[in-house]
């Protein structure tokens, strides 16, 4: 395998993320139970023609796609590869409502054809009239890390620089009907900590993190991309155990990881998945968490990822996300590991640079 | 006549979230298309459904539009004559 | 560039048929599976015509054997019959004998669940179980989980090309040393959300549609799923299997024109085109067949004729889309026209483009209209989608 470095990130999210240099230290924890995104000044980096049609989740993607791109320096990559649980679902929802309130009548096609799941990635593609591969994984939580995947792949087939993300927005009336299930928390919860919460459900929000991977490394390089692995489904008991073949076809060991990501999101049913592993595997180890910042979303591991390229740069692990006492050191090998709701579970390997 | 092409300009600017354009900038014979005020073929799309839904005028091939949205005052020509409400 | 991914499976269901043998049989005696819309109500149901597989949610439940209590979106179950008849075809039995995965594409999901509750799921706890079967990502999960595939699992959603790119991950899959083994295809059932979408486009025919003629009148919406067994060259060694065929090129690209229509120069498409035979060591004159994305609207037929010219020019191969025996079945439209390509590549049989009569004049490309036998190779297949997408790939007997 080769070694991708990830030369340019970007961060779109309920927090004031956009700039990457501040990192995740202004970071305020979220308290309520549905939180949209900070706003990013779009007209800054979409042109007035082409944001007119454009959805919060198009217009946020495109934004961290050109952030990421600058800041790597890239104009043109050979490949965009982008990953949506829900797709355009603000548009979906709008459609579809129209067409049920108005009984199929008088229907506009601008929502219907914003409502594709690849819209982000054709309209990045658009606006940079970049003409390579384009493809969208919508995968639920592994929407994002099948991105990884391919663009993983890309390299090994000999392209240079990949556009990767993910991205989805809020859309109200799944929400609510979300919330119908116990999907999302009950607001009077999050008066604790998020993990102190112990009730069912995630905050839900929003947001797009975009990654320029190149086949060499640049001066502003975060860390190298080393590996991803996805399973559809694992038992509690099996984590731990997947966790150290995928480190050991890594020829690491758990000694080598000086810091993991972990997806906790607060949802006292599911969140065992990675206390076991914390209390077992991972016990010295430094452990951090990110969603109780970024909310749920099924790209929310994106923004896991954007948090593991600042620690690695910065080589400093900050009081806000940390989970256990244990000191780091020096921040080589730092592992991220997901799953939504006991399925989906990916671990993605990042290395310093 | 004058009402009507006012409340297509204001219409249009709505419909097709025209953000950063005022009514006072769309000249009766600008044209809507290509180099004027740069709707493409979704806009057009949108704007059958507009004769259809504000006026009652029913258009079965998009190539009709071409014609009939070249400008405000082609288009408020066109539904004064054929509207049904 | 060795030969392509062993194709060593293969399953379907469309408006011409429940099984691969059905779809052939179809497609051999010209059987469209054009029809008027009857499992949805809809106020255009006297204005379109539709490729609508004729059996009912409860039936294909049935057929499957689930509970009564399933959740099942038309789009999952239409998946699972598919998926099922690949894995028997391929003559797997253990599934996890070796690392196997599966991707899955669709547009709509579980979109005819979230369209029929789309109120009653707030007011009656009984409907709130489809809640979350609404996710493009569900239908790949319950099939995984009913096969018992318990690694990589995905989805690819990129509008009409969606199939073929879940076929080429899975190919670049088992190139990659990824996977052994991987279940490939899409699904995509009719729902009032596309009917609606693609009326509001205004490309929805009245009439039976008429592939690359020049006085054609839009597509036809359908519903199908299909997917394929693609093996690593270890595998089919080991178990010494039967292949069908195999996966030599692929490739994607982008128009990046407008986000609903080609170019008229067809430069995305010609990209595909161009970048596939390139991944399969082949040149133009090698195809014999072009299983064209032809869905007989103004504009796709228009673009996708300019970019065949512009690839293959004055020596063009058969050419024929086969759109009018199934209507566009969108995330599931290049798994089916897999299918069909290896059924031509077996029988060295290419099926006819039903409903021709005219050729369009800037490209003057005539699609074969009658079933022909001729010794095929390797057959080339386009599907191209919104957001410029443009996908082909390319199958060879060997």
């Amino acid at each position: 395998m080769g070694n991708y470095y990830i030369n340019g990130i970007s961060c779109i999210s309920a927090q004031e993320s956009s700039d990457n240099e501040l990192g995740l230290q202004n970071f305020v924890a979220l308290t309520e139970n549905v939180v949209p995104l900070q706003k990013p000044d779009y007209k800054k980096y979409i042109k007035p023609t082409m944001i007119r049609r454009m959805s919060v989740g198009v217009k946020m993607g495109v934004v961290a796609s050109s952030i990421a791109l600058q800041e790597a320096n890239v104009e043109m990559p050979e490949a965009i590869i982008t990953g949506s649980g829900m797709g355009c679902l603000r548009d979906s929802e709008k459609f579809l409502k129209n067409i049920i309130d108005n009984e199929e009548q008088f229907l506009t096609p601008t929502a219907f054809i914003q409502s594709t799941h690849n819209t982000v990635g054709a309209q990045i593609a658009l606006g940079l009239g970049c003409k390579a591969y384009n493809v969208t994984y919508v995968h639920d939580a592994t929407s994002f890390e099948t991105s990884l995947l391919d663009a993983m792949m890309m390299f090994e087939e000999g392209e240079q620089n990949v556009l990767v993300g993910g991205v989805d927005e809020i859309g109200p009336y799944t929400t609510d009907l979300h919330k119908l299930v116990g999907h999302v928390k009950e607001e009077e919860t999050l008066k604790n900590s998020l993990l102190k919460s112990k009730t069912k459900g995630a905050i839900y929000s929003e947001g797009s993190q975009f990654f320029v991977l190149g086949d060499k490394k640049k001066d502003n390089c975060y860390a190298q991309l080393k590996d991803v692995v996805i399973y559809n489904k694992l038992e509690q008991n099996e984590v731990a155990q997947k966790l150290e073949v995928f480190l050991k076809d890594n020829n690491l060991t758990i000694s080598d990881i000086d810091v993991v990501v972990l997806g906790l999101n607060g949802d006292v049913d599911y969140d065992s998945y990675y206390t076991t592993l914390q209390n077992t595997l991972l016990a010295n180890t430094t452990q951090v968490y990110y969603k109780h910042f970024s909310g749920e979303y099924n790209t929310a591991s994106a923004f896991g990822m954007w948090t593991a390229c600042t620690l690695i740069k910065s080589q400093k692990v900050p009081k806000n996300i940390q989970l256990n006492e244990i000191e780091s050191g020096s921040i080589k090998n730092v592992v991220l590991y997901n799953q939504y709701r006991g399925e989906n579970h990916s671990f993605v390997l990042l290395k310093s640079c | 006549m004058e009402d009507l092409k006012l409340e297509l300009k204001n219409n249009i600017i709505e419909l097709l979230n025209l953000e950063d354009v005022n009514v006072d900038e769309i000249k009766d014979d600008d044209s809507l298309f290509g180099d004027g005020l740069g709707l493409d073929s979704i806009d057009a799309l949108e704007l059958i459904v507009m004769l259809d839904k504000d006026y009652g005028i029913r258009l079965t091939d998009p190539k009709e539009g071409k014609k009939i949205f070249e400008s405000i005052e082609i288009m408020a020509a066109y539904i004064t004559e054929h509207r049904t409400k | 560039m060795g030969k392509g991914v062993a194709i060593t499976g293969m399953g379907i269901i469309s408006s011409i048929g429940n099984t691969v043998e059905e779809n052939f049989q179809s497609l051999r005696q010209k059987t469209p599976g054009i029809s008027k819309i009857e499992g949805i109500s809809t106020i255009h149901k006297d204005h379109i015509k539709v490729g609508e597989i004729k059996i009912s949610n409860e039936n294909l439940s049935d057929l499957l054997n689930l509970p009564s209590s399933n959740n099942y979106s038309r789009t999952a179950l239409l998946a699972e019959v598919a998926a099922k008849e690949a894995l028997k075809n391929a003559g797997i039995t253990n599934v996890n004998s070796y690392k196997t995965g599966l991707i899955s594409a669709t547009s709509v999901g579980g979109m005819d669940l979230t369209e029929k509750f789309f109120y009653s799921q707030f007011e009656e706890e009984e409907n709130r179980k489809y809640i979350e079967s609404h996710s493009a990502g569900d239908s790949s999960t319950k099939i995984a989980n009913s096969l018992g595939i318990t690694g990589f699992v995905s989805t690819i959603s990129t509008a009409c090309s969606s199939a073929a790119n879940s076929i080429m991950l899975g190919a670049r899959m088992i190139k990659a040393g990824k996977l052994d083994r991987v279940i490939v295809g899409g699904a995509d059932c009719l729902s009032k959300f596309t009917i609606n979408g693609f009326k509001t486009l205004m490309i929805l025919s009245e009439t039976n549609c008429k592939p690359f003629d020049a006085n054609r009148t839009g597509l036809n919406l359908g519903e199908a799923a299909a997917f394929l067994v693609l093996e690593s060259d270890a595998c089919v060694k080991a178990d010494n299997k039967n292949v069908l065929g195999y996966v030599s090129g692929y490739a994607n690209a982008n128009d990046a024109f407008h986000q609903t229509a080609s170019s008229v120069d067809g430069e995305g498409a010609t990209l595909a085109m161009k970048k596939a035979l390139k991944v399969a060591g082949l040149s133009s004159v090698d195809i014999d067949y072009i299983n064209a994305h032809g869905t007989a609207t103004e504009n796709n037929d228009a673009s996708e004729s300019a970019a065949i010219r512009r690839v293959f020019g004055d020596h063009l191969p058969k050419v024929s889309s086969t759109k009018a025996y199934t209507g566009h079945t969108l995330a599931a439209a290049a798994a089916i026209e897999a299918v069909y390509s290896i059924l031509a590549l077996q029988n060295n049989l290419i099926f006819p483009n039903l409903n021709f009569e005219t050729p369009i004049k800037e490209t003057n490309i005539i699609p074969e209209t009658d079933l022909l036998q001729k010794d095929l190779q390797h057959v080339l297949s386009n599907s191209f989608g919104f957001g410029g997408n443009c996908s082909t790939l390319i199958f060879s007997k060997e």
